[in-house]
C-alpha cells in the first residue's frame, strides 16, 4: 500500500465482539435466580465457551487492586470479588483454541519487567492469544496495598504508562528468532530502572495486543501512537463516527495508518425476539441493577453521607452533601466544593423530569448511551449500519448476566448478523492478532537494544 | 508426621520445569496418570521458560487429582499481586493450588526491578513479611461473606472482611512497606493454601515454621538425604517434610551415568541408576520424609521410565498413598482445615460484647 492510501480510513464492512466480564460493578445482576457464581471457574468457562461458540474475537477481564468502598467500608450492595485476571486466562486458554484473552493490567502498581513476561508467558501459553487492556491509576488510596504506595502524579499518569508500554515492546522485541539471543533491555526513568534478559520469544502473533481506553485528548494521542485497539466510550452512530474521524487523524498524526487502530466500544445488549418484549426485559434489568438500596447508596457516595432515612421512591435529598469528607480516593470523582454545586443540579434536574431517587439513579447510571435494545433483527440492522460505514470494528460486551448472559447473543444475535455478512462464520486463524486483522508489527530497529 | 503416618505412605512430587509451554498439557497429565501427587513449577530463570503461576493455572482445567504448585518469589514481585494470583490459583484448580515460596537472591532479579540486591538474613524477612501478606489476606475475606441477601440488597457482608492493615517489622532490613486489604478477591477454596519453603529459609529469626505448611530439606548426596531429613525433623518439629531430589535413570538402552551432565550442579542429591535402584532409595526416604520431590534430568525421559517402572512397584509395596480424588492439596498434606483468624476473633470479641 502507497503512503497516500494508508492515511485514507477503509470500512472492514465487518463488526466482531469481545466480551468484558468486569467481576466488579452494578452492571451484573446477582439477584434474579439464573446469577450464577463471579468467581467460580465454571462460570468463567461457560462464559468463554459460548463466546468461542459465538466467534467472539476476546474474552476480557477486569483487574481489582483495592476493594471497592462505600462511607469508608467495602461496598456491600453490588458484585465485589474476582479473581486476577491472567491467572483466569491462563487456565481459560486450556479450554478454549481462538479466543483472544484480554487481561487489564495497570502501569502502576506493576513492574515492567515482570509484566512483560507475564504477558508473554500467558501469550506463549494460549498460542498467540493474549491482549494487555493497559489501563493507569495514580492515587495513594491504591497504592495502599503497594510496596511503592502512591508514587505518581496524576499529571505523570500518562506519561509514566508510555514508558512503560514502550519498555513492555522492547521487551517483547527483544528475541532476534524464535530460539534467541535475547537482548538486554534497559530503561532508565523518573520512578524505577528496568535492566533485564528477556527469557522468552515472539510468540505465534508476535507479542500481545494492546488495548487501550483512555478518553481524554492526552489518553486518545497515547493511544493512536501505542495500542492496537481502542476500548471506548463511544457506542451512539453518531458519536461513534466522530471518535472514529478522531482516531484516524491522531493516529495518522502518529505515523501509522488510518486503519491501525481498531475501535470497540463498550457495550450492553438487552435483546428479545419482538421489541416490545426487549423493552420489558429492560425495565425488569434495571430494576435489578439499581435497587433502592444501590439508588441511596449512589447518593451517598456523592453526598457523603448516610442518606438512609430517604424514600428511594421520593424526591432526591434537600440536605447538603459533607463537601470536606468526601475525597478522589474512593474514586467517586467528585470532591470538595464541586459536590455542593452537583447536588443543586442534580436535584433541578430530577424535579425537572418528575424523577424519584431510583429513576434518577437509574438514569444516570444505566447505561444509557451504550445499551443496544430491541429485537434480535433490529439490532442486527442497526449493528450493520456500523459496520457499513465503519463506525466501530466491533463491540465490547458487558453482560448483565453471569454465567449466561451471552447465550441470547450468540444463539440469536450472531446467526442474524452473519446472515447480513457482517459477521465472521468462522476464525481468521488462531491468534487474536489474526482474527481482529491486525497487521504484525515491525521489530523496529531503533527501539531494540541498550 | 511420617512417624504416625507411616502406613498411609508417602506422596510423590515431579518438577516439571523441563516441560516448555509447548508440551505442558501433554507433561502435566503424563505426571497425574503415573500416579504423581503434586506436580511443581519452578520459576526458572532460564530462557523459554514462562511464569510459573500461569503454567500451574493453565494445568488447572486439565487436570483433576494432582496438586499444583508453583514457585513464586517473594523479594521482588508484590505481595498483594501473589496473594491475589495464588488465590485464583487455588479457584482454577479446584482447591489443588500450593505456594513454593522462594527467596530469590540474583542480581538479576533485583536489576529486573530497578531494586538494589536482597541478601543474607534480609532473604527470610521478606520471605516472612510476604507470606504474611498473603495468608492475612486470604484470610480477610471470611467463608461466607458473600450473602447475595436480596431482601437488605446486599451482596457482601461487610462485617465478615477485613483490613490486613500489615506493616513490616521494625528490624526489617529492606524499604518497610504496609499493606492496606481486604482481598480484592473471596476466600480461596482451601481457606489457606499450603505453603512450602527450603528449609534452609526456616526457623528461628528467619521464616517462622508456623507460616509454613511444609518445608523441602535438600542434602550433597543421596546418602545424606534421609539424615538431613531427621535433623529438620529434629529442628523444626511437626512441620512436613520433603526430601528434594535429582534423578537420572537407566533409559532407553542407554545408562544413566552416560546420560550424567556432569556440568549442573545444584547442590541436590542426585540419584543416577536404575529404576530399581530407585525404588529402593524412595521406599526408604518415604520412611523417613512425608514426601519426595523428584526433578528429572530430562523430563520425557525420566518421566516415562518413573511412569512404567518406578511409581507402580512403590505402590505394590505400599510406600505411597493413594493418589488425591477432587481433593485438596490440604488434605494430601494431612494440615487440616484453615482456621480464619478474623472470624475466630470476630466471634471472640462478639462473646467478650455480650
Amino acid at each position: 500500500m502507497t503512503q497516500h492510501n494508508r492515511a485514507i480510513f477503509q470500512p472492514s464492512g465487518q463488526i466482531q465482539f469481545g466480551i468484558f466480564f468486569q467481576g466488579v460493578n452494578s452492571g451484573t445482576i446477582w439477584k434474579a435466580s439464573e446469577s450464577g457464581s463471579q468467581t467460580d471457574f465454571e462460570s468463567f468457562r461457560h462464559i468463554v465457551q459460548t463466546a468461542e461458540r459465538g466467534k467472539f474475537a476476546a474474552f476480557f477481564l477486569g483487574e481489582g487492586l483495592r476493594l471497592r468502598e462505600h462511607l469508608g467500608r467495602p461496598h456491600a450492595l453490588d458484585v465485589v470479588g474476582r479473581p486476577d485476571a491472567q491467572t483466569m486466562l491462563a487456565a481459560l486458554a486450556a479450554v478454549t483454541t481462538n479466543i483472544g484473552l484480554v487481561a487489564t493490567q495497570n502501569t502502576t502498581y506493576n513492574d515492567p519487567a515482570d509484566l512483560a513476561h507475564r504477558l508473554s508467558s500467558l501469550d506463549l501459553i494460549s498460542g498467540g492469544r493474549a491482549a494487555w487492556n493497559v489501563v493507569t491509576t495514580d492515587n495513594a488510596w491504591t497504592g495502599a496495598n503497594f510496596r511503592r504506595g502512591g508514587y505518581l502524579d496524576h499529571a505523570d499518569r500518562y506519561k509514566h504508562a508510555e514508558a512503560f508500554v514502550e519498555t513492555a515492546k522492547r521487551i517483547w522485541d527483544s528475541w532476534e528468532t524464535s530460539s534467541g539471543p535475547a537482548r538486554r533491555v534497559l530503561h532508565e526513568g523518573q520512578h524505577y530502572t528496568v535492566d533485564v534478559s528477556p527469557r522468552l520469544p515472539r510468540s505465534a502473533q508476535y507479542r500481545p495486543v494492546l488495548f487501550q481506553a483512555g478518553d481524554s485528548p492526552e489518553g486518545r494521542d497515547f493511544a493512536a501512537r501505542q495500542a492496537d485497539v481502542i476500548f471506548s466510550a463511544h457506542p451512539k452512530f453518531d458519536d461513534a463516527v466522530e471518535f472514529r474521524r478522531d482516531i484516524v487523524a491522531r493516529s495518522v498524526a502518529a505515523g501509522r495508518g488510518a486503519n491501525a487502530v481498531q475501535i470497540m466500544p463498550a457495550s450492553e445488549f438487552i435483546l428479545a425476539a419482538t421489541d416490545q418484549e426487549a423493552q420489558e426485559k429492560k425495565a425488569w434489568v434495571r430494576s435489578l441493577q439499581i435497587g433502592p438500596q444501590q439508588a441511596i447508596a449512589y447518593l451517598e457516595q456523592f453526598w457523603g453521607r448516610e442518606l438512609t432515612e430517604y424514600d428511594p421512591d421520593g424526591p432526591l435529598p434537600e440536605i447538603d452533601p459533607v463537601v470536606e469528607e468526601t475525597s478522589e480516593t474512593r474514586g467517586s470523582g467528585f470532591h470538595g466544593a464541586k459536590a455542593r454545586q452537583l447536588a443543586d443540579q442534580w436535584r433541578a434536574e430530577a424535579k425537572d423530569k418528575g424523577f424519584s431517587i431510583r429513576q434518577f439513579v437509574t438514569s444516570r447510571t444505566a447505561r444509557v448511551d451504550a445499551t443496544f435494545t430491541g429485537s434480535y433483527t433490529a439490532v442486527a440492522d442497526h449493528l450493520a449500519e456500523f459496520a457499513r460505514v465503519g463506525a466501530v470494528d466491533g463491540f465490547n460486551i458487558s453482560p448483565w448476566l453471569i454465567p449466561t448472559g451471552l447465550d441470547d447473543i450468540v444463539n440469536h444475535l450472531v446467526p442474524e448478523l452473519q446472515e447480513r455478512g457482517v459477521y465472521p462464520t468462522e476464525y481468521r486463524g488462531t491468534t487474536l492478532r489474526e482474527n481482529l486483522g491486525l497487521e504484525t508489527p515491525v521489530r523496529s530497529p531503533e527501539r531494540v537494544g541498550a | 508426621m511420617s512417624s504416625t503416618e507411616e502406613k498411609a505412605g508417602g506422596f510423590l512430587a515431579i518438577e516439571l520445569d523441563g516441560a516448555g509451554y509447548e508440551s505442558l498439557a501433554r507433561a502435566v497429565l503424563a505426571a497425574e496418570s503415573a500416579g504423581f501427587h503434586v506436580a511443581t513449577f519452578a520459576d526458572a530463570p532460564a530462557p523459554g521458560r514462562v511464569n510459573a503461576l500461569q503454567r500451574a493455572a493453565y494445568a488447572g482445567p486439565l487436570t483433576r487429582n494432582i496438586a499444583l504448585v508453583p514457585e513464586v518469589d517473594t523479594v521482588y514481585t508484590e505481595p498483594f499481586h501473589i496473594s491475589t494470583q495464588l488465590a485464583s490459583l487455588d479457584y482454577v484448580s479446584g482447591g489443588r493450588a500450593g505456594w513454593i515460596a522462594t527467596a530469590a537472591n540474583s542480581p538479576e532479579a533485583a536489576a529486573a526491578v530497578g531494586r538494589s540486591i536482597v541478601e543474607g538474613d534480609a532473604l527470610a524477612q521478606e520471605a516472612a513479611a510476604s507470606i504474611e501478606v498473603g495468608r492475612r489476606l486470604w484470610d480477610s475475606w471470611e467463608d461466607d461473606a458473600v450473602i447475595r441477601d436480596v431482601a437488605t440488597g446486599r451482596y457482601i457482608d461487610v462485617d465478615k472482611l477485613h483490613y490486613v492493615d500489615f506493616e513490616t517489622p521494625a528490624d526489617f532490613a529492606g524499604p518497610a512497606y504496609s499493606v492496606k486489604g481486604p482481598s480484592i478477591i473471596p476466600r480461596p477454596l482451601q481457606g489457606q493454601l499450603p505453603v512450602l519453603a527450603a528449609a534452609s529459609l526456616v526457623g528461628d529469626g528467619l521464616v517462622s515454621v508456623d507460616a509454613v505448611d511444609a518445608v523441602l530439606v535438600s542434602a550433597p548426596t543421596p546418602e545424606l538425604l534421609a539424615a538431613e531429613v531427621r535433623d529438620v525433623r529434629a529442628r523444626l518439629g511437626a512441620v512436613a517434610i520433603v526430601a528434594e531430589l535429582d534423578v537420572v535413570l537407566d533409559s532407553r538402552g542407554q545408562a544413566a551415568a552416560s546420560r550424567l551432565d556432569t556440568s549442573q550442579d545444584d547442590g541436590r542429591a542426585r540419584f543416577v541408576g536404575s529404576a530399581a535402584g530407585l525404588i529402593g532409595l524412595l521406599d526408604s526416604l518415604l520412611k523417613e520424609a512425608d514426601g519426595v520431590r523428584l526433578h528429572p534430568a530430562v523430563l520425557d525421559v525420566e518421566l516415562e521410565e518413573l511412569s512404567r517402572l518406578v511409581l507402580p512397584e512403590l505402590r505394590r509395596r505400599g510406600s505411597l498413598r493413594a493418589p488425591m480424588q477432587d481433593g485438596t492439596f490440604r488434605e494430601l498434606l494431612g494440615v487440616g482445615p484453615a482456621e480464619n483468624r478474623y472470624s475466630t476473633s470476630a466471634a471472640a470479641t462478639a462473646a467478650a460484647g455480650k
